[in-house]
Parts: C-alpha cells; sequence; structure tokens
C-alpha cells in the first residue's frame, strides 16, 4: 500500500476500484492475519488444558502386576487390583467347566469372547474365556460388571458364576453376561503365565 | 430494569457523587425496592428467594468447609470425620452443607412446579427459562461431585456408575469417560478435579442467577393470573410488598432447614457414606442422592434394546433426554392461555405430573426387578408423554375458561366472591 493514499484510506474507508469492487485495505490484510492468529493460539492454548484431564503417563505405566496364583485350589478365588479395578482370578472346579461348555454359543447374549489375548473376533467358547488348552481351569477377568462399573459378586446369581448386585447382572462361571442389563461379557485382561505359579497381568 | 424510568433520588451528597461515577445504589433502587411486582402474587412466588438464600448458605458454609478439607484419597474421608469431630462447629457446618443441598433442591423442584402451573415459561420468558434449566443442570452437577467428596462407599461407587454413563456411548465413550476420570477407574485425580470443579461450579449458578433476574426483570414477573401488567393499578411496590412475603416463606423455609440439621441430620443421606470408599467392594444395593431419584428410575427403565440402540445406551439416553426436554418446553406447549387456573384439563395432567414424578422417585430408590420395573416404564412413558404429546395437543383442544381483563379485575372479582367485577 501506498504512502502517498488520502487520510479516509488509511482510516479503512472503503474505496471503490476501477471495475467498482472494494479493493482490499491494509485493515483488511490485518483483520484476516491477526484474526488466523488467534485462532491457532487459542486452539494451541486450550489443548494443555484439556490434555491435562487425560490419565498421565505415571497412571499409564501401572501396566502389568504380577500375582502368585500357588495358593490357589480348585474352587478358590482371588481378587488382585490392577488399574484401580478389581482382577477376578479363578480356580475353577471341573463342574464349572463343564457346566460352562454345556452352553450353546447361540443363547448367550454377547458371543464375542472378549479376550484380549485372542483377536478381537473370538467366539465365547468356555475355552477361548479361559487361560487357553491346558490351563482351562483358570480363568483371569477384570471384575468390573459392563454395565455400569460395580463389581460383581463371585458365586451368586442364576448362573453360579458372578452376580452384580447394582443392576441384578448375572454372569455363568465364564463370566458370559447371561441375564440383566450388561451388555457384554467380562472382559478378560492381556494376561500371561511367568511361571506355573505366577500370572503377570497387563 | 423494566424499561421504566427510575425513580431513585440521591439525597446526600455521597450518593449523588456515586451515582454520577458507578449508579450502583440506584440499579439496586430500581430492581428491589421501587420494581413493581404483580399485585396478586402468591407464596408459590417466593420460592426464588429462598433459592438466592440456599445458594448463599452453600457457598458460605462450603468454603469454610474447605478450609478444614483436604481431597487426596488417603486423607479425605478422615478430614470430612475431624471436620465431624474435632473442627470447632465443624458438625454443624458440614450438617448445614450437606442437609442444605438438599433444601437447595427442594425449593428449586418447587420454583419448577409453580413455573409449570402458572406457565412461566411461555413467550415472552423463553430465555428466562432456558437460564433456569442451565442453573438446574449446574446444581446437578455440582450436588453430584459434592457427594463424592466425602470419599465414602456411596461416594466411590456414586461416581463409577454416573461416569459409567458416559461409557454407553459408541466409540468415544471410553475415551469420554478415562477423560473424566484422569485415570482407569475413580481414583486419586477424580477426587482432586472434583474437588475444584465443586468448588468453581456455585460461583458459575450464581453468574447465570444475575442473568436469570436480569431476564425476569426484562420481561417482569408472572403472577397466577398469566395476565400481563397493563395498568400501574396491577402493581405494587417489591419493597415492602414483595420482600416481606419474600421473608416469612424464606423463614418457614429456614425453619423446616434448621429442624433437620438438629434432629435428622442423616435421614437424607445414606449410611453407607460413612463406610471408607474400597474399590474392591461394592455396596448391595446403590442409590443415589434422592434429588436424582425419577431420573435414576428412567435409567434403569429401559431394559429393552431398541434397534441399534441397546439397553445401556438407551437407558442413558432417556435419562439425559428427560432434562434436555425441558429446554424446549416453551416451544412444546401449544397453548395461548398461561396459567393452569383457567386451563382445567391441564391442571389436570399437570398434578398427575407431580405425582408421577413423587412415584418415580420413590421407584428410583426401590431395587429393579419385578413389578418396580414395569411402574418405572409406566412413569417414563408418561414423563415424556407429558411434554411431546399432552402439551402441544392440549394446547390445541382444550377450551379454557373465561380470563379476566386484567390483574386489578381478577383480584377484584376474587374479593366480592366471584360475580364479576365493576372496575
Amino acid at each position: 500500500m501506498s504512502e502517498h493514499q488520502t487520510s479516509a484510506n488509511k482510516m479503512g474507508a472503503p474505496h471503490a476500484g476501477p471495475d467498482g469492487e472494494r479493493e482490499p485495505t491494509r485493515r483488511d490484510f490485518l483483520f484476516l492475519t491477526t484474526g488466523m492468529a488467534g485462532a491457532v493460539g487459542v486452539a494451541a492454548v486450550a489443548w494443555p488444558f484439556i490434555d491435562q484431564m487425560r490419565p498421565d503417563a505415571s497412571t499409564l505405566a501401572l501396566a502389568s502386576i504380577e500375582v502368585d496364583v500357588s495358593s490357589l485350589q480348585p474352587g478358590m478365588s482371588l481378587t488382585a487390583k490392577w488399574r484401580g479395578k478389581p482382577i477376578f482370578i479363578r480356580n475353577r472346579t471341573p463342574k464349572e467347566i463343564e457346566e460352562a461348555n454345556a452352553v450353546a454359543l447361540a443363547d448367550l447374549k454377547d458371543p464375542v469372547a472378549r479376550n484380549a489375548n485372542l483377536p478381537a473376533d473370538a467366539q465365547a467358547s468356555d475355552l477361548d474365556r479361559s487361560a487357553g488348552q491346558g490351563k482351562e481351569n483358570w480363568i483371569v477377568m477384570i471384575g468390573s460388571c459392563t454395565h455400569l462399573g460395580c463389581v460383581p459378586l463371585g458365586q451368586a446369581g442364576d448362573f453360579g458364576g458372578w452376580f452384580c448386585p447394582c443392576h441384578g447382572s448375572h454372569y455363568d462361571t465364564a463370566g458370559r453376561i447371561r441375564k440383566g442389563p450388561a451388555p457384554q461379557n467380562l472382559a478378560v485382561p492381556t494376561f500371561s503365565f511367568v511361571s506355573d505359579t505366577v500370572i503377570k497381568i497387563g | 430494569m423494566s424499561g421504566e424510568h427510575s425513580t431513585y433520588t440521591p439525597t446526600s451528597g455521597i450518593e449523588r457523587w456515586v451515582d454520577s461515577r458507578l449508579p450502583l445504589p440506584r440499579m439496586l433502587h430500581d430492581s428491589f425496592i421501587s420494581y413493581p411486582v404483580p399485585r396478586n402474587l402468591n407464596y408459590a412466588y417466593t420460592f426464588g428467594a429462598m433459592l438466592s438464600v440456599m445458594l448463599l448458605v452453600q457457598i458460605v458454609t462450603g468454603v469454610v468447609l474447605a478450609m478444614h478439607y483436604a481431597a487426596e484419597t488417603t486423607v479425605a474421608f478422615n478430614s470430612v470425620e475431624k471436620i465431624m469431630r474435632d473442627v470447632n462447629h465443624g458438625w454443624l457446618l458440614r450438617y448445614m452443607h450437606a442437609n442444605g443441598a438438599s433444601f437447595f433442591f427442594i425449593a428449586v423442584y418447587l420454583h419448577i412446579a409453580r413455573g409449570l402451573y402458572y406457565g412461566s415459561y411461555k413467550a415472552p420468558r423463553e430465555i428466562l427459562w432456558i437460564l433456569g434449566v442451565v442453573i438446574y443442570l449446574l446444581m446437578m452437577a455440582t450436588g453430584f461431585m459434592g457427594y463424592v467428596l466425602p470419599w465414602g462407599q456411596m461416594s466411590f461407587w456414586g461416581a463409577t456408575v454416573i461416569t459409567g454413563f458416559f461409557s454407553a456411548f459408541p466409540l468415544v465413550g471410553e475415551w469420554i469417560q478415562q477423560f473424566l476420570l484422569g485415570g482407569f477407574a475413580v481414583d486419586n485425580p477424580t477426587l482432586n478435579r472434583f474437588f475444584a470443579l465443586h468448588y468453581l461450579l456455585p460461583f458459575m449458578i450464581a453468574g447465570v442467577v444475575i442473568l436469570h433476574i436480569w431476564a425476569l426483570h426484562v420481561t417482569g414477573q408472572t403472577n397466577p393470573t398469566g395476565i400481563e401488567i397493563k395498568t400501574k393499578t396491577d402493581t405494587v411496590a417489591f419493597t415492602p410488598y414483595a420482600t416481606l412475603k419474600d421473608a416469612l416463606g424464606v423463614s418457614v423455609f429456614l425453619i423446616v432447614f434448621a429442624w433437620f440439621i438438629f434432629y435428622m441430620p442423616n435421614y437424607l443421606g445414606h449410611p453407607d457414606n460413612y463406610i471408607p470408599a474400597n474399590s474392591l467392594k461394592t455396596p448391595a444395593h446403590i442409590v443415589p442422592e434422592w434429588y436424582y431419584l425419577p431420573f435414576y428410575a428412567m435409567l434403569r427403565a429401559i431394559t429393552f434394546n431398541v434397534g441399534p440402540i441397546d439397553s445401556k445406551l438407551g437407558g442413558v439416553l432417556v435419562m439425559f433426554g428427560a432434562i434436555i426436554i425441558l429446554f424446549f418446553l416453551p416451544w412444546l406447549d401449544t397453548s395461548k392461555v398461561r396459567s393452569a387456573v383457567y386451563r382445567p384439563w391441564y391442571k389436570l395432567f399437570f398434578w398427575l405430573f407431580v405425582a408421577n414424578a413423587i412415584l418415580l422417585g420413590w421407584l428410583g430408590s426401590r431395587p429393579a426387578e419385578g413389578l418396580y420395573v414395569i411402574l418405572s416404564q409406566l412413569g417414563t412413558l408418561y414423563y415424556f408423554g407429558f411434554f411431546l404429546v399432552i402439551m402441544p395437543v392440549l394446547g390445541l383442544v382444550e377450551t379454557p375458561k373465561r380470563i379476566p381483563n386484567s390483574i386489578t379485575e381478577a383480584v377484584l372479582e376474587k374479593r366480592s366472591g366471584g360475580s364479576p367485577a365493576t372496575v
């Protein structure tokens, strides 16, 4: 923009170009660039304020625990704490495994295994819910009802598995939802047997 | 503030000096002394004053409680017990604050019911109504987060269940839940942020209350007849008429409040919240505070899937929808007549709505099984039917009673025993 313009132009008064259209002024240019810088600035400043709400690295780092299960005889369970949530570890009796195997997959409300150690589309058979071939007696699950997060009670409910007292969800001996408002089977976390008596979760 | 010219006359030199620099005394005089209110306001119009008093009670008691409370999971529960046992008058301050929340909600429900009965939400008071619903939403958020702070069993599991609502949303649900909690489960980051927000929100409520009163003073108050102010004879000055009526209403309200504080301070609470939070054990029967129970009943009423929406998401949508629908009330009511006094059918459906809301509240406190579920479903149906069917249709088909020409005529008619007055 030339220095020889009239004061009216410097004040940003619209003035017609040769073809009748308004020529952009220095103020138009400043308005656009300042506005864009402002929008980017606001977004850049807003992000730390939003991001601080998310779980921080120390929370995320509580990624794995090791649990000694040598004391669990068939029919016994223990509850460990992982990521602030209870983990149910149960050494199931042959009768419980039999009961779970007797259920037709078509009768299940949630036919997916929900097992983090298997492909996402694995079927909710008893084998795929348990610790796998040779360790079918072990079941490891996040003890947080898939409805609204209450802790189900063990060896209770209509199917002898778990029962959530909050809103009445019944799970069977393989932790599969059978009755009530919960939409999914109890989740099986990533875990592995470090030795015959120690389970690593996460 | 109602568009009329100010009647404030500064008398002393200091008043004149202030008035020409920051005319705050003038604004207060015009808003709360000379401000004209309808001459026929009854005691149903005093809940606004009670609510202002309760907001003040909650802020004052809350600020001093915060001086003794520690928002950290290992000490929070004990710090509340210390307030109850050791802090001078701590028991009184905490009981005032805990029961104050309940009485805040009692007053707001009566205030909302007054608005529904006399059609206070109808044009030109839509923004006034919407601001009220915003205040109600902020109150619910504040009350919920406050209940988490003592870090008892109900605090912990209430927070788990309520933040669990967000996990119902597909794809983003789990992310939102972790964002709210600051972790995988309710824990120290959750408690800390809830405390910060619980301290902040009441001041935001106070801000919206100022807008609410501003909007009220632009349109002027409604009154039991629903007729707008037409002449000066329809009104009286805010002070002393409304001021004194409000003062009497507030006094009676505070007597009942005091009765609860001193004789039944834990009646509205839950004994499980005197057990420290345990993340591995859920109480046998989780119930929210009484003021959320109707919505809790509606959440649990949805036990069936609707198309792609499973029962969990359906329940959450119904529960949020029950509050969101209030925003649209001014446009759902098609009636040209404002007050239920002249709408015989609306009056009937209104009282059914009140009875239904109380029934839903009771059902919310029952276990979710058998007959309770069926009754909750019927109650939910009527709740939404009232807003979505009865309100729009009734306005078109109902024949209202004869409406007086003015507030003054209505008052004189009443005084002369119902025969038309000669004005």
